[in-house]
Order: structure tokens, then C-alpha cells, then sequence
């Protein structure tokens, strides 16, 4: 029966005088105790409103019942059923913005810890044996452009869905952003690793090293390939730089440039591993993003003896997961709020700092949030080794540049059906960052099983 | 994975390899360039494509050893594999038609002048190659060029083959009117401070020109931002935005700064890779 209790339960983590200098996942994760404790604090409301903050729509009171009566496995399928990446959203979903948001416990309480749940029972799910197997019972050939978050799912719901389905990606491993961008202390590869080889048991078959635009245009994957239909789930993989003085010094890198040398590249490894990563003593990361916490503590873990955030903006705009802030705080990462850079400085071509400005909280933007306006004459120099810009990305041009009637709007992004993820040309959908400009690995699993419905519904169409 | 089918050793430190890649032979244009990794935990590397034939299926690449995994590559032999071989990748070069264009390479890079001329001397354009070395051994795949040009300029540094001199010496006659003449377009391609020299030297006589850029890259498809290249004051990627780029909006500073990033790196690779051979 429910309990009431106003704490969560807290997660394991490992000490962060340790973890800050080595690449081990920093969360435990709950024992078997922790998650039968946390799964009796869920009233089961009667209308489980945390259910309408996820986007994948997890019948999470459901899930968690099952958790706190014992049944493991009942609990693994009502995940696996509605998210087919429980063990890797678990750890990455920012909960507290959406399901959590919405759990009935945190108008007075803490709410139920639905992610570290969801971690617990897809852990347990990893050291069972592999139950799904392949079954192709459509004759339809699907393709999936990109192998990242909503490529991912789409594929993975159309096999279930008894389709053949292919993912292209350009990169010489799956994961997309997954594998390149997030870094191991996050995401270990393993249980990425473990995520795709569940989808291939299902029968998808997955491509490395195929570019569609440049290998193969879209337009063969039909006439060629004979596919009834196409995915694209490209993301958001352009970095975007300042456009400030000094970014072409040796030493500044896109956030972007920085996590692919270390995650897909493991430059940790170097020399073993042949892709080098140069990291300064101090490493100076703009923005307060996901991305800008995994540079920073990576930088941390590279050596930087001193690892900073440089933020234009406050700590109550930061666009960053609360437990990524707290775990960067612990881990001594220093914070400039109100900051904003100005120019690099180099000397012999290497930087050496950078000039900020520092800057006060006016008026609300478009965005919603607070303007920040500069001080006048504020300005002063961060002495600093490297510059990390982890200020956004949009979307690759690689393939709408190649391919014809694929509408995007100014920002570059494809233009499809919220729903249904259709483009404007005829059996090809998409989602993901590559529709909304970078955003969350859930919202992408979300959008590309969406997208494999309305496959599933063009082909299929009810009688 | 993608197979070598035939190696031919051009200089002690070049190598040619015809790759079997069917997608990537029948999509392929000249300027561009496949990423390769030849091992697990090996970097990707961009090559520049040299030639390819549609109907056989299969690429040329010329890879010269210039650190530890370009040494790793001129190590595989025919009918080894190569783990990862990505591409097409960067924009195709293009060029109005009808012109004379005057190819200029230099060391290896004068391979990538291959699928360049002849497709350009199929269509009809008049076509010169200019191609230099330190002295005649150096000089590679003459014997390749020859048939798909109109002429041929072979330049020596010690004057041991053709015309004693820097390509761009040469260049600089033809623009003045010596030989096959002045040129509409120049397209070079070889080491940065032998493209800027061409750059320096068609700047004046305002022949427009494009150059190759070979800069830094981790994946090379526009997602590391790492290539940046200054060009009329704007930094663009070459994997996307080039890698072939107007010869006098380049700033050629920059980019040899930002190619010397990761030397100390580069070395230790190979002090690894040689003490590896040694044992």
C-alpha cells in the first residue's frame, strides 16, 4: 500500500573528489531495498496525471505497482511497451520538467523519483536474458536515416510492428548524440550497447558509415531500395559558434568538437586510442545547457585543474538538468552567471582568456525569460587554457541540401505534421532535433514512435 | 567492410589503393573526400578522392605517411579491409564550362587531380595540369594524368624532370601567356603553403581560383566544427561549406595555425607506433 513519506529517496552516487577524475558512471543506482521504498511512496492516483508529462506516455503508476509488488518483469514490459530506451532515458529524461513536474506529491512533498525507478527496473531488465526475437510479418521495407535517439525508437516500434527496417547512419557506430555526445560518466556505452542490441534482436538491421545525401540519396532508398517508407531522424548536429573575435584560436572547440573527440573517438584513451584531446589547466565552458555540463565535467576528468560555466544569463535560466547542476557543483565546477564573453585572447595563436562583460537580468525576450542587458564598463579577462562554446546546435544541412522538395522553415529545420511527423513530400516523416532543433532524447523517442504509428497507419490502414 | 583491391607504392612515403566501394564509386565527384579508421580505437582521417570508376564499383585514394594512422593505412596490402570507410563527403568542385582550367598539384595531391581533369576534359574543356616535386622520383601518377589532359606540366625543384622550378613559376608563365596560356580557372590542390603560393600567384593577374583545404577534422559531416576555415572573414566548415574554397578569400594564416593543433599529439603517436614496430 502507499506510504506517505515527503522525501525522495536519494540516489546512490559516488563520492565526487573520485568521480570528478575518472570516466565511471556517477550514479549508482537504487538496490532492490531503495526501490521497493521509493515505489510505495505513488498514491496510484485514480488520474495519473505524471502520465501526461511524458512524452512517450509511460503508464508509470502501472510500472511502479509492479515494482512495489515484486514483479520485476511485469514491470520491464509495461516500460519496454511504451519507451523502447527505459534504461537510457532513466538516466538522461530531465524528470523534474515532466513527469515529476506533474506527480500528485510534489505540491507538498517531494515527488515520487519515477527516473531513478525507471533506471532500477531497466537495469534489472539488462541482466536478464533476452527475451524479444525478431518477427517480420510485413513485407513493406522501412529505412531510418540516423541512428541517434528518435531513429532509435521509430525503428524499434516498427519492428514490433512486424516491419523490416533499416537504419543509415553517417558515423562509423549507432547512438547519435547518445554515443557522442553524452559521456560515459552519464551514459556508460554499455547500456547503450545493450539498448541497440535489443533493437537488432528485433530484426533491425543497422548500416554505419552510409551518408543519405552524399552515399545514397533519398530518393534511391525508394526507387533503388524499394522502400515504402522513410524515417528522418538527423538531429541537431551543427555546432553554432559566437561569431566573437578569437574563436579560430588553437584551443577553442564546439562543445560539440570536444565530447566527440573524448565519447565517440574515446580520446580519454589517447595514445591507445589514436584521436588526441588537448585539455589546458583551466577550461572555460559558454553556456548552461545539458551539453555545457557534460563539457565542463568532462573537461574535469580530462585534468582541467579548474573547470568554469560561463553564462550570459542567471542560474534561474539555466537550460541544464538539476541533478547534472548539483553533480557539477559537487564536483567543484565554478559558475560565472551574468557573464558574457566578449572575445577570446591568445597569445602565439593559443588562447590564453576571455573577455566578459558582466551583465544584469531587464526585460523578458521572446523566450520568455529575462533579458540580459550589460553593465557598462564591467568588462574584465577570465584567464583560461580552452573555450568551449556549448551555445546550440541546428540541424545538418547534409541532407535537405541534397534532396528536392523537403520543406525547412528559417531555422533549418525540417518542417513536418506535429503528430504524425510527415514532411512535405509523400511517405517521408521525421522527428526529433532534426524537426525541432536541438531539444531532449525523450521528445525524440517520443516523436519517432509517433512517426512509426502514422507509418504503420499509412501502410496498414484499418478496414 | 571495404576491400583493397590493388596497392601500387608511388614514393617511399605514398600509396595508392583501389578500394572496393560500390555506393560511394557511383555517387562520387571531383573535390571530394572519404573519412577512413582503420582500426578500433583508430581516428578518422579525411582522404581526398583521386579517381573512381562508376562501372568497376571501385575508388582510388592516394594516402601519404604523414603521421601514425596514415602510416597504419600504407601498411594494408591488397585484399586487406578497411574497418571504416565513409563519403562521399564535402561539395563537388564546380566550374562553368568551356573554359581553360589549369589543375595545380603538388606532392600527393596531385592524385586528386585525376577524376578532376578527365571529367572536365570529357565535357569539353581545354585542361592543363601542372604538377611539381622536389625532384623526378617524387613525381607521381604522371603516367595516370597524362591521357586525361590536354597538357602536361611537369616541374622539378632541382630541374631533374621538366621545368626547373615551383609549379607556381611555371603557373606564372602560363598566365602570362607561355605554353598552353593564361587560364580561366586554376584549381589547386597539395601541401597549404603550395596552395598559398598559388593563390599569391593568380591573385594579381585576377585568374579565379579555387584551392583544397585539408584542415582537422573528427567526423567530417558538419558535426564537430573543428575544419573551420577563414574564408572572407567568415569561418565555414569545410566538410559542408567546402572543402574547395576561393583561392583569395581564404586566409591561409589561420589555417596553417589551426592544422599545428595537435603536432606535440601527432608525435607522440608515432614515437608509440615506432616503438610498437620495434618490439
Amino acid at each position: 500500500m502507499p506510504v506517505k513519506r515527503a522525501d525522495k529517496t536519494p540516489m546512490p552516487v559516488r563520492d565526487a573528489r573520485v568521480r570528478a577524475h575518472d570516466f565511471r558512471e556517477v550514479n549508482l543506482g537504487y538496490t532492490q531495498a531503495h526501490a521497493a521504498f521509493e515505489a510505495d511512496r505513488c498514491l496510484r492516483c485514480q488520474e495519473p496525471i505524471c502520465v501526461d508529462g511524458c512524452p512517450v506516455k509511460i503508464p508509470i503508476p502501472d510500472f511502479i505497482h509492479a515494482v512495489s509488488i515484486g514483479d520485476m518483469a511485469g514491470a520491464a514490459k509495461i516500460l519496454r511497451t511504451a519507451n523502447p530506451l527505459p534504461a537510457i532515458c532513466g538516466r538522461v529524461c530531465p524528470q523534474e520538467s515532466q513527469c515529476e513536474s506533474e506527480c500528485s506529491m510534489v505540491k507538498h512533498h517531494d515527488s515520487v523519483a519515477i527516473g531513478h525507478l525507471e533506471r532500477y527496473v531497466a537495469d534489472w531488465e539488462r541482466t536478464q536474458a533476452l527475451t524479444v526475437r525478431a518477427e517480420i510479418t510485413r513485407k513493406e521495407k522501412i529505412a531510418v536515416i540516423g541512428a541517434g535517439p528518435s531513429g532509435l525508437v521509430c525503428a524499434g516500434e516498427l519492428a514490433r510492428l512486424g516491419y523490416p527496417v533499416t537504419i543509415y547512419e553517417a558515423l562509423h557506430a549507432p547512438g547519435g548524440v547518445l554515443r557522442y555526445g553524452i559521456p560515459e560518466f552519464r551514459l556508460p556505452k554499455s547500456v547503450l550497447d545493450w539498448e541497440i542490441g535489443v533493437l537488432k534482436a528485433m530484426g533491425v538491421e543497422i548500416v554505419c558509415n552510409v551518408i543519405i545525401g552524399r552515399t545514397l540519396t533519398l530518393d534511391a532508398l525508394f526507387d533503388k531500395y524499394g522502400c515504402a517508407a522513410v524515417f528522418i531522424g538527423t538531429g541537431a548536429g551543427l555546432p553554432q559558434f559566437l561569431g566573437i573575435p578569437g574563436e579560430n584560436l588553437n584551443g577553442v572547440m564546439s562543445a560539440n568538437e570536444f565530447l566527440t573527440r573524448v565519447n565517440l573517438m574515446r580520446g580519454y584513451e589517447f595514445p591507445e586510442a589514436d584521436t588526441p584531446v588537448r585539455v589546458g589547466k583551466r577550461f572555460a565552458v559558454i553556456g548552461a545547457g545539458n551539453t555545457a555540463m557534460d563539457a565542463v565535467r568532462t573537461s574535469l576528468r580530462m585534468g582541467a585543474d579548474e573547470a568554469l560555466i560561463v553564462y550570459r544569463r542567471s542560474e534561474k535560466e539555466m537550460g541544464a538538468r538539476v541533478e547534472e547542476y548539483h553533480h557539477a557543483i559537487e564536483e567543484g565546477v565554478k559558475f560565472h552567471w551574468l557573464t558574457n564573453p566578449l572575445e577570446v585572447l591568445g597569445d602565439d595563436g593559443w588562447v590564453t582568456g576571455l573577455k566578459c562583460q558582466r551583465m544584469k537580468l531587464g526585460e523578458r525576450d521572446a523566450s520568455g525569460r529575462a533579458r540580459p542587458v550589460p553593465i557598462e564598463g564591467s568588462e574584465f579577462v577570465l584567464p583560461v587554457d580552452n573555450v568551449v562554446l556549448a551555445i546550440g546546435t541546428t540541424p545538418n544541412p547534409l541532407l535537405t541540401r541534397t534532396t528536392s522538395g523537403l520543406l525547412t522553415n528559417k531555422r533549418g529545420c525540417l518542417v513536418a505534421d506535429e503528430q504524425t511527423g510527415l514532411t512535405s513530400r509523400e511517405r517521408v516523416f521525421a522527428g526529433g532535433d532534426a524537426v525541432t532543433g536541438a531539444a531532449t532524447v525523450i521528445l525524440a523517442a517520443g516523436a519517432g514512435k509517433r512517426a512509426a504509428q502514422a507509418i504503420h497507419e499509412a501502410l496498414a490502414p484499418k478496414q | 567492410m571495404p576491400r583493397i583491391l590493388e596497392t601500387r607504392r608511388l614514393t617511399p612515403v605514398t600509396k595508392c589503393f583501389r578500394i572496393d566501394a560500390p555506393l560511394i564509386a557511383a555517387s562520387a565527384q571531383p573535390g571530394q573526400f572519404v573519412m577512413l579508421r582503420v582500426r578500433d580505437g583508430g581516428e578518422r582521417i579525411p582522404i581526398t578522392i583521386a579517381d573512381y570508376d562508376r562501372a568497376a564499383g571501385t575508388l582510388m585514394i592516394v594516402v601519404q605517411e604523414v603521421g601514425a594512422t596514415t602510416k597504419r593505412v600504407c601498411a594494408l596490402e591488397a585484399g586487406d579491409e578497411i574497418l571504416d570507410v565513409a563519403g562521399p563527403l564535402g561539395g563537388k568542385i564546380e566550374l562553368p564550362p568551356g573554359g581553360h582550367v589549369c589543375g595545380v598539384g603538388g606532392g600527393f595531391g596531385t592524385a586528386s587531380l585525376l577524376c578532376l581533369m578527365r571529367e572536365l576534359t570529357a565535357r569539353g574543356d581545354k585542361t592543363t595540369a601542372i604538377v611539381g616535386a622536389r625532384s623526378k622520383d617524387l613525381l607521381i601518377l604522371l603516367d595516370d594524368l597524362r591521357p586525361v589532359v590536354h597538357n602536361l606540366e611537369v616541374c622539378t625543384d632541382d630541374g631533374s624532370a621538366g621545368f626547373k622550378g615551383f609549379v607556381t613559376q611555371r603557373l606564372a608563365q602560363l598566365i602570362a601567356g607561355d605554353g598552353p596560356g593564361r587560364p580561366d580557372h586554376v584549381v589547386a590542390i597539395g601541401p597549404m603553403a603550395m596552395m598559398r603560393a598559388v593563390a599569391q600567384t593568380t591573385r594579381e593577374p585576377k585568374v579565379k581560383t579555387l584551392v583544397s583545404m585539408d584542415p582537422l577534422m573528427v567526423d567530417g559531416t558538419g558535426m564537430c566544427g573543428g575544419c573551420r576555415v577563414t574564408v572572407g572573414g567568415k569561418a565555414l566548415f569545410a566538410c559542408v561549406d567546402g572543402p574547395c574554397f576561393d583561392a583569395h578569400e581564404v586566409d591561409f594564416e589561420v589555417a596553417m595555425r589551426r592544422n599545428k593543433q595537435y603536432v606535440r599529439e601527432e608525435k607522440l603517436a608515432m614515437e608509440r607506433l615506432a616503438c610498437m614496430a620495434a618490439r
